[in-house]
């Protein structure tokens, strides 16, 4: 069923209705032709893109069907996170229908409202609180009931509503359902902000754990994902990107492959370079066997001296929050502390490498895409391709989970290149190590941090110094050539322009957290306000963003959970130093109430035992078990979070076993308990994984970690901690993000672990074996 | 080259190079969606199929090797409506996130305790220790996988 509504847009697209047409006339339509969608969608793919209902009406959100199925349309896709099937839930609680009546339609660009990017856990932000499709929602029931009150002579406050149907409360005979009252037809009304939604303790769909609507299909194989699309006339692309990164392109012989079975075409534009065969497998041959000549590349720093490298580069300076007296105050301490952390490029790695499909002639574009921006991927190809942006189509389409920015964007305008070229559909599949050798990594990372204590151990000053690389990132509507083919194809990639700070806060008005660049412990005042949610008055958070050699993205949780990496770590070794117990001390420091009760409540589900780190007794040889703690508020607003590991480690080996999280969390009113469940499942593993051994490699030209073995992921081999989570449900608050906490932690509460474990501080991901011994042979 | 196939117990005949990865012929020629291209360089397990009852990686498996036998896919095993026990064990636990990963993950899991009905949590285990699954949702698919072998779906 999951691929319901998929097909009934295809089917109005093959019969040539818009949108708007679908508006008039949905209820029939819809129906009518939901049962043949592939023969007809493949035929109508070309129809033009139809105009999407105005912005801020309740139209371009929701329509109900004369049948009484409600299909909403969003902004916010589907990646694995499970929010389709939370906007789903959302539509039936606000409209109370079941949820198997309710349809949503994901980011097509013909069809649905553009809310950005399906990025930076804010999907429940935007779209579950007061504005976008709550509002959407809960106008729908507004208007239905105020329909419902015209045709039955009775008002709205003796109204009840259930199972799509409207009846007068004392009187059920006397009812309509919602398809009689609006079915096939537009509300024409606009968006009501001040429709009233039901109240958190009025839920019956939305905080359940409603099963994820697309799991039968995943687990039976039946998920259309991009890489199943098919189009009638279809060939097969594959890209050749440069040996080395920076190197130009010289010359291709084209002769080199014409003779190869089912070679189509050669493609050149500025350095991307890609060929066209009938067949997948004549494709990725004939790409390995073209003959292209480049210059030599621009030469990479040394990866062993990369972090000496960072600092000593011209940088973008500035200051999150600089209260003026930090050198001061460090000066007047009692005592200072001071340390040094290090976190490398590591990928999204995602499991598909990443495959689009794109129709381009005709001056039009139609463009299948895993993209978690299809209205940045809509008007990027446009430009990369000479169209107008209304002539470009692009329907999301599921791909491999991505936790950022994976192949999805670049792949999109390799197949839209090679379909312009050819004047056939192309579907382009990225081998894994264009994939990994290209994608724009998670930022590396040297953090400094210091500290001033006053005699009886409290912090009395805060100061953070980071560098990090950046180049490119995500295309948005304008940057092609943020991503590989963008630039390739001629297009400039978002850089680094070096500049010194100014003395205060970058952003005056009001305090965020730089990316969680402040730590949870300071204050956070800009201006007459303090915006943290810790106690520490004198704080100064300074960023140098350095220009990197190699392409940077959002990976999941992006800088913040470097940036925690560092403050958790610290902030377990101050408490180590004045040997206060590391839960009691982070408490100490923090004022926000919110980040109290998830620390308390992960250390008590945890049964953690107060004491200072490390543990009494340590032997220096075999197994040493610890505990540590990690937490944060991430982005400052956007999700409370701490995190209790429990870890072995091997003293004669350096191997790290993590026996158990805790995790607990605070996201205001869960939608989806169990899927909320599932993120902190898979962010705490993830975690791990990052934190154990994951690290992108280089050598003096190129890439070197470019497949699943020279690029290090736990498998499912792995022996893996119990994850038990704490989930506090917290009404009358937003909603906020959850799909970025627990990730956020695991890095600092395994290496606080293994501090409290064996007496040995590890300051730099990934925490490998040899890091381990050579900490412990350091003690 | 005309090559027959037997997948999910129908018969095709595909006119391809004989060198071809089964995985192309899968999901391109018969437009199965089961099977999908994870790495090519069979480190992953997302193309994983069951041929002659074993769990193989259909990407860098030469379609002619494995003509005439049976092969089955994800898609093969059960469908949405009456899926396989393993699967219904997998909907039940709620054992994915993307996805992506599950022709790996329970085909993979679906060989092996054929063999190996009995396999301790640390021998299944140790027999998806070829599999990735970077959603990382491990403990959810291990559930499904020893429900599934203690005989809990059904």
């Amino acid at each position: 069923m999951s691929t319901y509504s998929r097909d009934a847009r295809a089917a109005l697209r093959a019969a040539g209705f818009s949108r708007r047409d679908f508006l008039k006339t949905s209820g029939i339509l819809i129906v009518g032709f939901s049962a043949g969608g592939v023969t007809l969608r493949t035929q109508g793919r070309q129809g033009a893109p139809s105009q999407r209902p105005a912005a801020g009406t309740l139209d371009s959100w929701i329509a109900i069907g004369a049948d009484g199925r409600v299909t909403a349309y969003t902004g916010k896709c589907e990646l694995g996170q499970g929010m389709q099937t939370a906007q789903t839930q959302l539509i039936a609680e606000e409209l109370s229908v079941p949820v198997s009546r309710v349809r949503v339609v994901q980011c097509d660009t013909a069809l649905c409202p553009d809310q950005g990017t399906t990025s930076g856990s804010q999907s429940h932000p935007t779209n579950f609180n007061e504005r976008n499709l709550a509002q959407a929602g809960a106008t729908a029931r507004e208007a239905l009931i105020h329909l419902a009150s015209t045709r039955l002579g009775v008002a709205a406050a003796e109204l009840t509503v259930a199972d799509g149907v409207v009846s007068v409360t004392r009187d059920r005979s006397k009812n309509v359902s919602y398809g009689d009252l609006v079915g096939g037809r537009k509300f024409d009304v606009p968006l009501n902000p001040r429709a009233e939604r039901k109240p958190t303790n009025a839920w019956k769909v939305l905080g359940t754990s409603v099963p994820r609507v697309d799991m039968p299909a995943m687990a039976t194989g039946t998920l259309e994902y991009v890489h199943n699309v098919h189009v009638p006339g279809m060939l097969h692309g594959a890209v050749v990107r440069p040996p080395e990164v920076g190197a130009t392109l010289v010359n291709v012989d084209q002769q080199s492959v014409a003779s190869l079975p089912g070679v189509v075409k050669v493609i050149v534009k500025s350095n991307f370079v890609g060929v066209v065969a009938e067949k997948p497998w004549q494709a990725i041959q004939a790409a390995s066997k073209l003959k292209a000549t480049w210059t030599p590349g621009a030469g990479l720093p040394d990866h062993d001296r990369f972090y000496e490298h960072l600092k000593s580069q011209p940088s973008r300076d500035s200051f999150v929050v600089n209260s003026g007296d930090v050198d001061q105050k460090l000066q007047a301490a009692a005592t200072t502390i001071k340390a040094t952390y290090f976190h490398p490029y590591q990928m999204h790695g995602s499991m598909g490498s990443s495959c689009a499909v794109a129709d381009v002639k005709d001056g039009r574009a139609t463009i299948w895409s895993s993209s978690q921006a299809v209205f940045g991927v809509k008007s990027a190809a446009a430009d990369l391709l000479g169209l107008k942006p209304e002539d470009v189509h692009v329907i999301f389409t599921r791909g491999s989970g991505c936790y950022g920015i994976n192949g999805a964007d670049t792949v999109s305008y390799d197949a839209a290149l090679m379909s312009q070229a050819v004047g056939r559909p192309v579907r382009v599949q990225l081998s894994r190590k264009d994939e990994m050798a290209w994608e724009n990594y998670g930022f590396a990372y040297v953090i400094e941090e210091r500290a001033g204590l006053d005699a009886a151990g409290n912090i009395v000053a805060w100061d953070h110094e980071s560098w990090s690389p950046s180049l490119g990132g995500r295309p948005g509507y304008n940057q092609p050539g943020n991503v590989v083919t963008g630039m390739l194809a001629g297009y400039p990639a978002a850089s680094v322009s070096p500049s010194a700070p100014s003395s205060g806060p970058s952003r005056p008005n009001a305090f965020n957290n730089g990316a969680n660049a402040a730590p949870s412990y300071v204050t956070g005042r800009v201006g007459s306000a303090a915006g943290g949610t810790g106690t520490v008055a004198s704080e100064r958070v300074l960023t140098h963003t350095i220009r990197s050699p190699f392409f940077t993205g959002p990976l999941r949780s992006p800088s913040r959970l470097q940036n925690t990496f560092a403050h958790e770590s610290f902030i377990d070794e101050i408490a180590a130093r004045v040997k206060v117990d590391s839960v009691a001390y982070r408490l100490r420091h923090i004022h926000d109430a919110r980040l109290k009760e998830v620390v308390s409540a992960a250390a008590k589900a945890a049964n953690w035992q107060t004491r200072p780190s490390p543990r009494p007794n340590i032997s220096k040889t075999g197994i040493a078990s610890g505990r540590g703690v990690s937490c944060c508020l991430y982005e400052g607003d956007n999700g409370y979070c701490a995190l209790v590991a429990e870890v072995d480690v091997d003293q004669a080996t350096g191997r790290i076993i993590v026996k158990r999280f805790v995790s607990s969390q605070d996201c205001g009113p869960i939608s989806t308990p169990d899927g909320m469940k599932n993120q902190i499942e898979g962010g705490a593993l993830q975690g791990l994984s990052r934190a154990l051994g994951e690290e992108v490699t280089w050598d003096e030209k190129k890439v070197t970690s470019v497949d699943w073995r020279t690029y290090h992921s736990l498998t499912m081999g792995a022996e893996v901690p119990a994850i038990e989570s704490v989930l506090i449900n917290r009404s009358g608050v937003e909603a906020t993000g959850a799909g970025e906490t627990t990730i956020t932690l695991v890095g600092s509460a395994v290496a606080n672990a293994i501090f409290d474990a064996t007496g040995a501080r590890i300051r730099q991901v990934p925490l490998t074996p040899e890091r381990v011994k050579a900490a412990l042979a350091a003690r | 080259m005309a090559i027959t196939l037997k997948v999910n117990g129908r018969a095709h005949t595909v006119d391809v190079d004989p060198a071809t990865p089964l995985l192309y012929v899968l999901s391109d020629d018969l437009a199965l969606r089961g099977p999908k291209f994870g790495c090519g360089l069979g480190q992953c397990g997302a193309c994983t199929v069951i041929a002659r009852g074993r769990a193989i990686r259909s990407c860098v498996t030469p379609v002619s090797t494995v003509e005439g036998a049976e092969i089955t896919t994800l898609e093969g095993l059960g469908t949405s409506e009456n899926p396989h026990p393993l699967q219904r064990a997998f909907i039940d636990e709620q054992a994915a996130q993307c996805g992506f990963c599950l022709s790996g993950v329970v085909l993979t899991a679906k060989a092996f305790l054929d063999q190996n009905p009995k396999a301790s949590d640390s021998e299944i285990r140790q027999a998806m220790s070829g599999v990735l699954c970077r959603c990382f949702v491990h403990t959810r698919m291990m559930r499904a996988i020893a429900k599934y072998r203690d005989g809990g779906a059904r």
